[in-house]
């Protein structure tokens, strides 16, 4: 196989304090490969945007640090302590010599990817080890020239190359040296040689997280800063129609009232002074009709809107056009994010360039928008992302960085703004709610003839700034809500997925694990249900579905990883029982066994046992992090959560009428086991949220008898 | 004029008497570490102590300050001399997005402050934050491992 070189670009640090390697990532690697790869799977991420040739920079500097510009954005999933820990690993340094910060879009081109999906980690893994490992080589490349040595006689150990006696470190090496020498991607570390990856890393961002630094979007500001805060709407639909201002007028620290054709927003020179004047202004909002939470609930139904055939093995339409055919429905709320930091920028608008600082996940969408909106080349705008208070989605759509910019062009000075909490709620780009019909029919000996999953959802991918407009014409069904919505037991002879699609009158958008959470209740319940109905064991009649290839195997693997560790019990004990689901998402099969009592009309989780094949884990202590925060966040949308609307208003809005799981609901066991399947890391953020609302309410229905259908899980 | 203590420092600020706690701190003293979560004290992330006291300082006006002691995420411990509650969040890793934590932080250290040995119990009924990242898991382990950190230092002293 020919390896190329790659590209790399060297900039000098400002002050002469070492130098910046920016190197190519996309070029043959595997980010773009799996981009593709996915684009024609029926499971496709689209997390797509403009990937041509973006660098990511490596920052050496003569006190022997190096700095990761990553294009990728740390949102709490983990990835830049899993990224350090590659990077050091083929740099032959030491992880407390590598540090990590989001690149700013003024280093250069970024890709146009947006941060999610579960991709972080597993798109770097080829890629940054390369660069890493070129990077390495070029280090010794010039430090055996600065020591007189051959190449060959040089090693590299701890951030210094040494050779014929002595030793110079990185960051003496890259002083003076403009001209690198590129040699051929070398062939990366052995497994068993591996010092960082694979081990359980301490966080990188740990400290930072618990002395308080300022690092989120929230927490930054610009010398002489004022306060920006927009009117938004609060009722669903509803079209600005100018405003009357005239009561702001000479209100306390106002500075401007900003008028927009679409918005209006004022500029106060404190926060408390923004939001005052806020209040009295006077917005004509225009809508065209009253929404209900009724009128959602019929419009989400299969059968209704567009339909397509996702997937078809068999025939099931025949099979089960016949006597003995089981029949149910489920159904799932509009779900809010709920992330704690709200959505907000700092924004300096100047003449010649701007700069943002925001938490974002689509820092290369965020730059185009604001450029467009304020009249100026993208190159001008940069964009410095933060560490992200939460991101689950919410910060796939940044309109907000518009709004600042503009407000701080009309001030020309710079401009803070954010949502309140009542507007994060009613602004958010929601979940959307869910509609599943299922059917099967058994044999005569109590397997599975048939089974069809039919399911109705509002927007996921479809509508979203961040594909493309023809993607839906293309793919036809929207392959957000189309997570973890086939059938996953391939030894069913006959089967069908069937996705059904309206828009809704609100946003809809991308949540953590998209269409995952309340397909994998509707199925993984239903199968639970037709367990019961062929009397069989839950985990056996699944096992005895699931067929022989790879995903298969992986699957069957968790599922009796989690079985036995589990010590799993069909009957209920008492108030007791126990609960058991599994699903496959983005290729990472998991499973979980919950063990659940119930009091009164109250359901308790005690504990979760998890298991889960994410391929190989670079840090498994983060990845058993994700699962533990996947199956709180997932118990909690699963047993609480739902926004609901009220004449035209989403509701509730705030926190506690937004139920939750707090510290009181979260399982006080949960015990993870992360299994390294394939030897290569793939999702790890997502797929532990599939199966968990399944697992409790199959528990709940052997300690009652009832079977919940419907999230939030409530006893009658 | 109001005046209070944070963080050991006496301290004068000139601000309307009805601005949250919060803002003060926030964007006048330039103290990030506490988080705006809500406005409406239903989420516990601007949480801090007031003369030892854990309170949401985001519905708690400035003016009810005067003369009181203030301390912060930044006055609880620092990388070099953490709190026993710091000290176990790192140990066991508890942060993931981290955005939350500082809250979490302060209402375990009132919490420990006034109940040395919190059983599950105890630790449901006090730490009542939201954390959308779902890390009670771990804080829970923590908020043990601080209480045992701060019975051996009793113990070693």
């Amino acid at each position: 196989m020919a390896i190329s070189r790659r590209k790399f670009v060297v900039r000098t640090l400002l002050g002469g304090t070492g130098v910046m390697l920016g190197a190519a990532y996309l070029g043959r690697n595997s980010i773009r490969r799996s981009i593709y790869e996915m684009a024609e799977s029926p499971d496709m991420l689209s997390y797509m945007g403009d990937v041509s040739d973006p660098l990511m920079w490596f920052e050496i500097s003569n006190d022997n640090k190096v700095v990761l510009h990553s294009p990728k954005v740390e949102m709490g999933q983990g990835s830049f302590t899993s990224m350090v820990q590659m990077a050091a690993e083929e740099l032959e340094m030491d992880i407390e010599q590598i540090s990590i910060v989001h690149a700013e879009t003024s280093t250069g081109n970024i890709d146009g990817m947006s941060t999610g999906g579960s991709t972080t980690v597993a798109g770097f893994w080829q890629p940054l080890r390369e660069l890493s490992a070129t990077m390495r080589e070029m280090l010794k490349i010039e430090g055996a020239k600065k020591l007189g040595v051959e190449p060959g006689d040089v090693k590299a150990n701890r951030g210094t190359i040494s050779g014929g006696g002595k030793s110079l470190t990185y960051g003496e090496i890259v002083d003076g040296v403009s001209d690198w020498e590129i040699p051929e991607t070398p062939v990366l570390k052995d497994p068993k040689d591996f010092k960082f990856i694979g081990k359980p890393i301490r966080r990188v961002d740990v400290e930072d997280k618990v002395y308080g630094t300022p690092m989120f979007g929230m927490d930054a500001s610009m010398p002489d800063m004022l306060y920006g805060a927009v009117v938004r709407p609060d009722r669903i639909g509803a079209r600005y129609n100018g405003a009357d201002i005239s009561k702001v007028e000479g209100m306390p620290g106002v500075v401007k009232i900003v008028k927009e054709d679409d918005f209006v927003g004022v500029v106060a020179k404190s926060l408390v002074e923004a939001e005052n004047a806020k209040r009295v202004i006077k917005v004509d909002w225009k809508t065209d009709r009253n929404w209900q939470t009724s009128d959602i609930e019929a419009a989400i139904q299969v059968g209704k809107g567009d339909s397509m055939v996702i997937q078809k093995t068999g025939d099931t339409e025949g099979a089960l056009d016949s006597e003995g055919v089981i029949m149910a429905e489920y159904k799932s709320p509009i779900g809010a994010h709920a992330q704690l930091e709200p959505n907000g920028a700092v924004a300096h608008v100047e003449s010649d360039k701007a700069t943002i600082i925001m938490s974002t996940q689509v820092i290369n969408m965020t730059r185009s928008e604001v450029a467009e909106r304020i009249g100026m080349d993208a190159e001008k705008v940069n964009i410095v992302p933060t560490y992200l208070g939460g991101g689950f989605g919410r910060r796939l759509h940044t309109p907000n960085a518009m709004q600042a910019a503009v407000m701080s062009k009309a001030v020309g000075k710079p401009v803070k703004c954010f949502f309140n909490r009542k507007e994060e709620f009613q602004k958010d780009t929601f979940r959307p709610p869910t509609h599943h019909q299922l059917k099967a029919k058994l044999d005569d000996n109590g397997n599975i003839e048939a089974f069809e999953h039919s399911f109705a959802s509002g927007d996921v991918m479809f509508n979203s700034a961040l594909v493309p407009g023809f993607a839906g014409t293309v793919l036809g069904a929207d392959i957000g809500a189309t997570r973890g919505a086939r059938v996953q037991y391939g030894a069913i002879p006959n089967h069908r997925a069937v996705s059904w699609h309206v828009s809704l009158p609100f946003a809809t958008s991308w949540w953590r694990s998209l269409g995952l959470l309340a397909n994998t209740f509707a199925i993984e319940s239903f199968m639970d249900e037709l367990a019961i109905k062929a009397g069989k064991d839950p985990i056996q009649f699944r096992l005895d579905h699931l067929q022989d290839d790879e995903a298969g195997r992986r699957l069957k693997t968790v599922i009796e990883k989690a079985r036995d560790m589990a010590r799993y019990q069909d009957k209920a004990n008492g108030n007791s029982a126990m609960g058991f689901a599994c699903s496959t998402d983005a290729g990472t099969p998991c499973a979980h066994v919950a063990e659940v009592s119930v009091e009164g009309k109250e359901i308790k989780v005690n504990k979760v046992t998890c298991t889960m094949d994410p391929g190989f884990a670079v840090n498994p202590d983060q990845v058993k992090a994700q699962c533990e925060g996947s199956i709180i966040m997932g118990m909690s949308a699963s047993m609480f959560e739902r926004m609901y609307v009220d004449d035209s208003q989403l509701r509730p809005t705030i926190y506690g009428p937004y139920k939750m799981a707090l510290m009181r609901h979260a399982p006080k066991e949960i015990d993870v086991e992360i299994i390294n399947g394939t030897g290569k890391p793939g999702a790890v953020g997502e797929p532990p949220l599939g199966p968990i609302g399944a697992a409790i309410a199959n528990a709940v229905f052997r300690i009652t008898g009832q079977r919940l259908r419907e999230m939030p899980l409530t006893l009658a | 004029m109001i005046s209070f203590t944070i963080n050991g420092q006496l301290l004068m600020v000139d601000v309307e008497g009805d601005t949250p706690l919060l803002w003060v701190i926030r964007d006048l003293l330039d103290m990030k570490g506490t988080k705006f979560g809500c406005g409406k004290a239903a989420c516990g992330a601007c949480t801090i102590h007031v003369d030892g006291e854990a309170v949401r300082s985001c519905s708690y006006a400035v003016k009810y300050a005067e003369g009181k002691s203030i301390t912060t995420i930044e006055g609880l411990g620092t990388a070099d001399n953490p709190h026993p509650v710091q000290q176990a969040w790192v140990e066991e890793v508890v942060p993931q997005c981290g955005y939350c934590q500082p809250g979490f932080m302060m209402a375990t250290a009132a919490l420990l402050n006034k109940n040395p040995n919190p059983s599950d119990e105890d630790i449901d009924k006090n730490i009542i934050n939201v954390c959308r990242c779902g890390t009670y898991y771990r804080m829970r382990k923590a908020i043990k491992k601080a209480a045992e950190i701060n019975a051996n230092s009793i113990t070693n002293s």
